[in-house]
């Protein structure tokens, strides 16, 4: 069972939609027993990331989650909000805290070019710096949507786990990967067949880990 | 580098797609919006809008439902608008799939909701339209309540409040242009391209694939929309690409 976590904010919908329409149904839930019985767990996010974490502790699954994702090696994707999220904190808002899975901060994006807009909407290349499974079967530079202000910028002890950059301004982490941990600052979920493609590659990598 | 964005435009009137020319609403086109849709999504467009433009507002939840059927055949963002009028409003909306939201009249009555919207769900979150009309005495002035109600506001005022507020974007329509066959208002749209740092989505008078072209070069439009040239023209979303692409804009 793949669980999207409900918080109370993002896109939740257009994710399980996105699931489903590559055959894989999941389940929207907060249910601390949804999340212990979860092969795969998927961590969306629109929104501003204080509120989103002050939402994740409110729902009280901050410590299921790291029990399961970081104690259990659970397969775990965060898609935008909930890719910052893998942050120790954000510059955002009042600088709140993050999960603190991958050391790093979420910082602003900010553009050399002043007509370089923020935020950063709409569909950009990556560029791959290293493999991933989960841009597997995926040409060169797939474009991707995206819509952002912040980017989670590892700190240089995080270890080589930048998997694509994209360029705006400057260049940030679009994809990040540790073990079982994936984070995407994009939407797969609304990147059409490219985007589709990343969600098949993360139910085949639940499926060899279960 | 960001590809410039081609947006198609589904305005509802009690859940059916209709023909809008400058803000009124007669033919109903034969067309489920489900239909629109799919065939959007398969000749990649880069995002769709859905404004409701109903004013039978207990007919509301027959948009929901529409918003929450096309959420599930729709891999692109999906952005709604129409009579939005509070953050728990808007939180529901998102949960029936939409990514962004459109709000216009009541940002206008109560600026605060932009900053409220924004802060509870980020500002990419949040679309502000701006409604145009021509002044008689020259100039522009921003409408509400779908183009019925004058404001006294100038639009690149207004798109300047509604920025420092926590806008994501702006949708700038010109309702003296929209259905009018002639283009977008393009030195309206490039007064707020220009001064804005936020994107400017440049809406209302498409005819020809040249007006795209025009949007995003002339107009300097972040993106560019359009909706009723879409419903009668075979492929066309595609076309309309093909055309920007050989006119040097960099689409996806």
């Amino acid at each position: 069972m793949i669980v999207v976590v409900d918080y109370g904010v993002g896109n939740l919908r257009s994710v399980a939609n996105a699931f489903e329409a590559i055959g894989q149904s999941v389940t929207i839930s907060s249910d601390v027993r949804d999340l212990r019985a979860a092969s795969g767990i998927v961590l969306p996010g629109v929104g501003a990331f204080p509120d989103g974490m002050r939402r994740l502790h409110a729902a009280g699954v901050v410590d299921v989650l790291t029990a399961e994702v970081q104690g259990r090696g659970k397969p775990f994707l965060g898609i935008c909000l909930g890719m910052q999220f893998l942050a120790d904190d954000s510059a955002e808002g009042d600088g709140a805290r993050g999960l603190g899975w991958i050391p790093g901060t979420v910082r602003r994006l900010e553009p050399k070019d002043p007509r370089v807009k923020v935020p950063h909407i709409g569909w950009n290349e990556l560029t791959l710096t290293r493999d991933s499974t989960l841009y597997a079967g995926l040409g060169e530079d797939p474009v991707y949507y995206f819509v952002h202000s912040y980017h989670f910028a590892p700190a240089p002890d995080a270890g080589d786990v930048v998997t694509a950059t994209c360029w705006h301004g400057e260049t940030f982490a679009a994809s990040v990967e540790r073990g079982n941990v994936f984070g995407v600052q994009f939407h797969p979920e609304k990147s059409q067949r490219v985007g589709l493609r990343i969600l098949e590659n993360f139910v085949a990598l639940v499926r060899a880990a279960a | 580098m960001l590809k410039r964005r081609l947006i198609p435009v589904l305005i509802l009137r009690d859940a059916q797609v209709v023909q809008s020319v400058q803000f009124r609403h007669t033919n109903v086109i034969h067309w489920d919006p489900m239909k629109a849709v799919e065939f959007f999504n398969a000749w990649a467009v880069d995002e769709i809008v859905v404004l409701d433009v109903s004013r039978d507002t207990r007919r509301r939840q027959r948009f929901y439902d529409a918003v929450s059927a096309l959420s599930r055949k729709c891999f692109v963002p999906l952005t709604v608008g129409g009579w939005i009028g509070s953050v728990d409003e808007i939180r529901a909306i998102l949960r029936l799939g939409a990514d962004k939201v459109v709000i216009n009249t009541q940002a206008v009555r109560r600026p605060a909701f932009i900053s409220e919207a924004a802060a509870t769900f980020g500002s990419q979150c949040v679309v502000v339209a701006i409604d145009v009309r021509r002044a008689e005495a020259g100039g522009h002035e921003v409408y509400i309540d779908r183009g019925r109600e004058p404001t006294g506001r100038e639009p690149l005022a207004w798109a300047q409040e509604a920025e420092r507020l926590g806008a994501g974007e702006i949708l700038v329509t010109s309702i003296d242009h929209e259905g009018a066959r002639q283009g977008y208002d393009l030195p309206l749209v490039r007064r707020l391209a220009d001064a804005l740092d936020i994107p400017v989505v440049a809406f209302g008078g498409v005819f020809t694939w040249q007006h795209l072209v025009d949007g995003v070069v002339e107009g300097r439009a972040e993106a560019v929309a359009a909706a009723n040239i879409f419903h009668y023209t075979e492929m066309s979303t595609k076309r309309a690409k093909d055309y920007m692409r050989l006119a040097g804009i960099d689409v996806r």
